[in-house]
């Protein structure tokens, strides 16, 4: 009896050290602008180079500018750091979806959009949101700058097991909840690091019912309770999305991989050494209040009064409120916002983009507050373009963007003014992660959505009862 | 930077916060480097100045109070979490620590210190809050962290904790080894692997 992470842990062991960690092999290597360029300065001292190229696929994304990306970068360090990637690549032999390329944009919406990423793989990107691909049936997690060398080198890693943890989710979700507001529920009832030390599968009829890209929100934010990687096991679902897509297997090569895909779930009676249950009836659409992701009420609820805080939390919770400008046990309800973000490798596929724009269809967004649609993917922007929801957005007085990490950490020119509130659907909210002073609140497309309408935070329910 | 580390006896800076995250530590916009050097000067940033400002120190920031110094770091739990940025491991260690003390690490955090002999020393929530009570009554305290021996050791007190590392990290730490030359040193078995691997 295996669970799903033995199963796939097990095939990628190339050696295991005595005393120490695993040596694992790694399928698929993503790597971007960012965390990459001192990785192949080291391979250059050590004269060697890329191991396996074919393995790894590049994009440039988390310092690209969302707006004239046809045109020359202007911050010259992001420019440099860009054409880093282009040298790198060029030198070692490495596939470059770069801007302007027709697959550019967000790692982890490209991966997936391309059918690169596949169950029962072991997947790694110098990003610790890399954790989106395990919604496949794949070991697939965040690394640093020396393991992206090292899985150059070697297409190998040194990995010690986590501990396996499994989050059933069963029932019939209440109208206005969606993915987002799963994981944050489950963020807000485990804390932000409530699976530190674990790999987590996420299991469960509430679960099974939802889309790959559903699923991939949640996985994606697997890292912000700490865990080294999510996982869903794969099902019709999977096999349904994957099909046809560029890079996924054809013919009779198809039918053997789905062959093998089936047999990746965690078997009957398997033991994991945490295992949690939620009613999927619980669940509201959520928001968080504070500077962690596991600081999260449901709209309807109040920030936690003092009295609710354990005594050595307090002063991390009392810099938290400070920074946000918000008081103790006040209704989060009704807040006002100044931004709206919609975008990042959590909620910007095109499933996001449609619930955005078929609930803001006809309306316009309330005066005062700017609103950032920021697409995954060029193929995701062109998909909505197609389906003419671009327009829906400009009669809203919505900016389309063009793909990238944008406002979701702030490292190009997207950045929440100090002071501001962003209502975002990304996956932090740590102090000055989308800019020096700038306020986030996290909550699902849905809920963004809503608060760009009415310029507040809100409840959708309400919103619909009215 | 040392590749190696062995026994450190050193004074400490107490960061009594708990889920820091690698935003904090360096944010994103100073990730723009393309070497690995120089990320010391922006460690904290935001904490440390006001408005972005390095004539204006927060006087309230730790590491802006001249009465702590050292090459250790005491932080609460859940230090690192967050982004897999290993400039965060590079920022601390070029701003000179070689060890951060925490009840409780983040997993890619605590491998990006590794890969850069910067020792994360895991205590209990006890022991570091013994810690953190020593160097605020003292903030000259010296702590002694014994890594051939696993131990940490506040030295005016002996009082001792031992602590986790696994054999094949410590090996690596004492000697100055990298991951990557043991990988290296097995390439022909991951071919072999690679056959049997479809």
């Amino acid at each position: 009896m295996k669970t799903l992470f033995e199963k796939i842990w097990e095939k990628h062991v190339v050696q295991t050290i005595e005393g120490g960690p695993s040596i694992l092999y790694i399928d698929r290597h993503f790597i971007h602008e960012v965390t990459s360029p001192q990785a192949f300065n080291g391979l250059n001292k050590r004269g060697i180079k890329v191991f396996r190229p074919n393995q790894v696929v590049a994009t440039a994304d988390h310092n690209v500018p969302t707006l004239d990306q046809h045109l020359p970068i202007k911050e010259e360090l992001s420019r440099v750091q860009v054409d880093t990637l282009k040298k790198n690549c060029a030198e070692h032999g490495i596939e470059l979806y770069g801007l302007g390329h027709p697959f550019q944009g967000i790692v982890h919406v490209i991966g997936p959009e391309l059918g690169i990423t596949q169950p029962g793989m072991t997947i790694v990107c110098g990003d610790s949101h890399t954790s989106t691909h395990g919604a496949f049936g794949s070991i697939a997690f965040g690394i640093g700058t020396s393991e992206v060398e090292m899985v150059l080198a070697t297409q190998c890693l040194m990995q010690s097991r986590p501990k396996l943890m499994r989050i059933n989710i069963d029932g019939q979700l209440n109208d206005g909840v969606v993915s987002k507001d799963i994981v944050l529920y489950i963020l807000a009832q485990i804390t932000a690091s409530g699976a530190t030390g674990y790999a987590v599968e996420f299991a469960g009829s509430a679960i099974r019912s939802l889309s790959m890209e559903a699923r991939m929100t949640i996985c994606n934010m697997s890292i912000e309770m700490g865990a080294r990687c999510g996982m869903i096991a794969p099902d019709q679902t999977t096999f349904d999305y994957i099909q046809g897509r560029r890079f996924a297997p054809q013919g009779e090569d198809w039918e053997k991989s789905v062959a093998y895909w089936q047999t990746l779930f965690s078997d009957e009676g398997a033991a994991f050494d945490t295992e949690i249950n939620i009613k999927a009836e619980d669940i509201e659409p959520m928001i968080t209040y504070g500077t962690n992701p596991g600081m999260g009420i449901g709209v309807g609820g109040h920030i936690p009064g003092l009295g609710e805080v354990e005594e050595k939390e307090k002063p991390s919770f009392e810099k938290s409120l400070a920074y946000m400008g918000l008081q103790p046990g006040a209704a989060i309800k009704g807040t006002k916002v100044d931004y709206v973000f919609i975008g990042s490798c959590t909620n910007s596929r095109i499933e996001d983009l449609r619930l955005v724009a078929g609930f803001v269809n006809g309306k316009q967004k309330a005066p005062g507050v700017e609103v950032w649609i920021v697409p995954g993917s060029k193929q995701v922007e062109k998909q909505a373009i197609e389906e003419g929801i671009d327009k829906i957005f400009e009669a809203a007085g919505f900016i389309l963007r063009q793909p990238g990490c944008s406002a979701c950490l702030g490292m190009n020119e997207d950045k929440i003014p100090a002071g501001k509130y962003c209502i975002s659907t990304s996956n932090r909210n740590f102090e000055g992660r989308q800019g020096p002073n700038a306020r986030t609140f996290l909550a699902s497309p849905l809920t963004a959505a809503l608060a760009a309408i009415t310029g507040e935070v809100g409840d959708v329910r309400e919103y619909w009862k009215n | 930077m040392s590749k190696q580390i062995n026994t450190i006896q050193s004074s400490a800076v107490p960061l009594q916060m708990e889920n820091v995250d690698t935003d904090q530590i360096i944010p994103a916009r100073f990730l723009k480097a393309t070497s690995r050097e120089g990320f010391g000067k922006n460690l904290f940033r935001d904490w440390r100045y006001e408005q972005d400002d390095e004539t204006q120190p927060k006087q309230d920031f730790v590491l802006n109070n001249p009465i702590y110094s050292g090459r250790i770091l005491v932080a609460g739990k859940n230090f690192g979490c967050g982004s897999s940025r290993e400039h965060a491991a590079w920022a601390i260690k070029d701003a000179g620590f070689d060890v951060v003390v925490s009840s409780f690490f983040a997993d890619i955090f605590k491998n990006n210190a590794l890969n850069n002999f910067l020792l994360p020393v895991t205590v209990s929530e006890e022991y570091l809050k013994e810690l953190f009570t020593a160097i605020e009554a003292d903030p000259n305290t010296i702590i002694e962290v014994n890594l051939p021996e696993q131990f940490i050791n506040i030295v005016s007190s002996g009082k001792k904790a031992s602590f986790d590392i696994n054999s094949y990290k410590k090996t690596c730490l004492l000697n100055g080894y990298d991951d990557i030359d043991y990988l290296l040193s097995i390439r022909e078995q991951i071919e072999t692997f690679e056959h049997s691997h479809s």
